[in-house]
């Protein structure tokens, strides 16, 4: 049974270039994430939205058109909150900077941290929409029966295609565990809050 | 044609039956120097056969306790309304049936045909690395007595389906779920290790003269299935290890809270997911290319496109994931790319069910047990590959999303395709294995029984997907009743005519129709060389290969 040495040579290449490919490929499923993250960020799909503020672009207003702008919020089953928006839906000109107020509500007497994850709906419209300010950016913190009422300012860009005439955009509550690992870290979340 | 042979060892077949299956006996005529005895021997087995006889008896054990969960699903299912079991328990059952059947029963079974013939059919005397082989068996009792254990957990076992979707799995699983991860990661180090011996096997230790375009169809599928286990086990480890993190460590892979996403997981798995539906196939295509020209007695059709196929499907499968999540609202452009690419897989699958047939046309065709298996393959599996172009169309799928067509259509490519298949090739083999000659009428009777049966429970379930029964749901409207009810008669039929195969295995082993070296008249390969039974050590020299015997 005692097999070669040439033999033995190449089971042990054979076995060391596996368990370099069977290495490769573990960490290529992690590196997927990001590249997921950066792939669906600069196509726009999946409707993820840049999540750092942009500076308002100065362009014309393109008076030619309008488009018709929705907002749905959606609480979560984790969180005692209660999210709404001032209109449901408006009409803007691309190019134009518009301003919308979103109410947060806590219904229960304990402070909590949640989050709202925006999503936009068509996706080709994502890249073309310019948040310049907007709650989704960061996390809240809302004291027990606090009602807070952040802003949510955008501007479409003039290049949106043609075709779209409304954009929806869902903002969905979620809750945020957090670990107090780092007492600084949580100052710090509290002390940028919106 | 004489047998070229290696050294003979003097065996005598005993009939002394070791218990549980189709074992290698006679351990006591072979005089080798402090084997241990008894247990131990089987732990510490560093042979490929008794190895093969291992996984193969540990994945026929895992059939039938998977098989007795689907039938808890099809007892339920029997007639509208909750009458068996809550609601959760169901979830549970359909998970760990899927789970069981995937990762223990087939994936094993296929390992386990492949280091009981490997090595004989490219004449070496034992897998590369025979220690490590012992090791990835091994992990694979562990692994599922682990995952089986959830059950009794508080809180249950794994209830999210066995493509364990996040937030499922993850925000809303049970508590076991910790150990359900362990446990697949323990399978998957198993069929990792499994693979790298296999190639390893293949790539150095062919019988001399023998090239790589001279080998048997089922090492070529067995190769590149190990490939294909190599590229994507460790993405499924990946998966899973996001998800311990995300349940365990507070990480937000798939939580959208935490600026995750739950359709990456979707990405994610089904990356894995889609060539693990080749794995459990290739081989089963290898054991049908032996079979089909062995009965027809005729060389196989197309050899060498066979091989490109094989590699061309294996290619694909890393393209076409995204079929599986046609509906979480991929772009037009995506479901356009998957929908094509899927379709494109038909092109080198064709060319195989071509061959067979043209194997076939003008053959002097005989009915034994493996053949009528390996026919009832091309003819049940093609069927299933036609209801997968179906899903495959983007728009038509919308409607057929995980409704019970779906079912009916794995099941048709995984049970009288993959299973068919392993029963082919365990009639085919057990000659070579035991000596003996399955008991005919017996395997014939198993084989009507069986395909009278997957048909009568599966073939219903298109009906009741295109009429919009969705799956995974215990209870359902009485318009399906009729679907299910039959489906569940043929469940308990199917399953009940599977104790006819242990049976004929066990009456094998125990004794039967002595049968030569070349058990078959038309078989080729180098494995009908040896002695049948197969004694413990062949080819320790290694046979002269001709090319004679080749396929080309």
């Amino acid at each position: 049974m005692a097999a070669d040495g040439s033999q033995q040579a190449g089971v042990r290449r054979t076995v060391i270039r596996s368990v370099a490919a069977l290495l490769g490929m573990f960490a290529f499923a992690f590196a997927l994430v990001p590249l997921y993250d950066v792939f669906c960020q600069v196509t726009g799909l999946n409707g993820k939205v840049d999540t750092t503020a942009k500076a308002i672009i100065h362009e014309e207003v393109d008076q030619s058109r309008f488009i018709t702008v929705q907002f749905i919020t959606r609480g979560s089953a984790g969180l005692p909150w209660q999210m709404s928006v001032e209109t449901r839906q408006m009409r803007v000109h691309p190019g134009q900077t518009a301003e919308v107020d979103f109410t947060f509500t806590n219904n229960s007497h304990q402070e909590s941290w949640g989050r709202a994850v925006p999503s936009v709906s068509p996706s080709s419209a994502t890249t073309h929409l310019r948040k310049v300010s907007c709650f989704c950016f960061q996390e809240q913190q809302l004291q027990g029966d606090e009602r807070l009422t952040i802003p949510l300012v955008f501007q479409l860009a003039k290049d949106l295609p043609e075709e779209i005439s409304t954009i929806t955009l869902v903002y969905t509550l979620y809750p945020v565990q957090r670990i107090a690992l780092n007492p600084l870290n949580n100052n710090n979340a509290a002390g940028d809050k919106i | 044609m004489a047998p070229k042979l290696p050294p003979q060892h003097s065996l005598q077949h005993s009939s002394s039956a070791v218990a549980g299956g189709q074992s290698q006996e006679g351990q006591s005529h072979y005089p080798h120097a402090a084997q241990p005895k008894g247990l131990m021997r089987w732990l510490l087995t560093t042979n490929h056969k008794e190895i093969g006889s291992l996984y193969l008896i540990f994945s026929l054990t895992m059939f039938f306790v998977g098989g007795i969960f689907a039938l808890v699903v099809r007892a339920e299912l029997f007639q509208p309304g909750l009458q068996l079991v809550e609601p959760e328990f169901f979830n549970q059952m359909t998970t760990m049936h899927g789970l069981i059947m995937v990762f223990a029963a087939v994936m094993p079974a296929f390992t386990g045909l492949a280091n009981w013939m490997i090595p004989l059919q490219i004449g070496a005397p034992d897998m590369a690395l025979p220690r490590l082989n012992n090791f990835s068996f091994w992990l694979l009792p562990v692994a599922f007595t682990l995952l089986l254990s959830t059950l009794f957990m508080p809180g249950g076992g794994p209830n999210f389906g066995w493509t364990f979707y996040a937030p499922l799995s993850t925000t809303y699983a049970p508590a076991s779920t910790t150990f359900f991860i362990l446990a697949l990661h323990m399978a998957g180090i198993s069929s990792i290790l499994g693979a790298i011996n296999i190639i390893a096997t293949i790539l150095n230790m062919r019988a001399p003269g023998m090239r790589m375009m001279d080998m048997p169809l089922f090492v070529w599928t067995w190769l590149i299935t190990a490939f294909l286990l190599i590229a994507v086990m460790p993405v499924l480890a990946g998966v899973i290890t996001m998800m311990l993190m995300d349940i365990n460590f507070g990480t937000s892979f798939f939580d959208a809270a935490g600026g995750g996403d739950p359709v990456l997981f979707q990405h994610l798995f089904w990356f894995f997911g889609h060539p693990e539906v080749y794995i459990m196939i290739l081989p089963a295509f290898g054991i049908v290319s032996a079979i089909i020209p062995t009965f027809a007695r005729k060389p196989l059709f197309g050899y060498a496109s066979m091989v490109y196929a094989t590699g061309a499907i294996a290619l694909l499968s890393f393209l076409v994931w995204a079929h599986h999540m046609f509906i979480v609202g991929l772009p037009l452009t995506a479901e356009l790319f998957f929908m094509y690419s899927t379709m494109l897989i038909a092109v080198p699958t064709g060319v195989k069910v071509f061959n067979w047939v043209t194997t076939l046309f003008r053959g002097s065709i005989s009915f034994e047990p493996p053949m009528l298996f390996a026919l009832a393959f091309v003819v049940l599996f093609t069927i299933g590959g036609f209801s997968g172009l179906m899903l495959a169309i983007a728009p038509a799928d919308f409607q057929y999303h995980d409704t019970y067509f779906v079912v009916a259509h794995f099941h048709y490519v995984l049970v009288p395709g993959a299973i068919f298949a392993i029963m082919a090739g365990v009639y085919y083999w057990l000659p070579k294995w035991t000596g003996h000659y399955p008991n005919e009428r017996l395997a014939q009777c198993h084989f009507w029984c069986s395909i009278i049966g997957v048909n009568l429970t599966f073939f219903p379930m298109h009906f009741a997907g295109l009429a919009g029964m969705p799956r995974r749901i215990p209870d359902y409207a009485l318009q399906f009743a009729d679907f299910n009810l039959l489906s569940s008669i043929g469940a308990f039929f199917f399953g009940a005519s599977q104790l006819l195969f242990v049976l004929v295995v066990v009456l094998c082993v125990r004794g039967g129709q002595k049968a030569p070296a070349k058990a078959w008249e038309g078989a080729v390969d180098l494995e009908w060389s040896v002695p049948s039974p197969a004694p413990l050590h062949t080819f320790e020299t290694p046979p002269v290969f001709h090319r004679a015997q080749s396929h080309d």
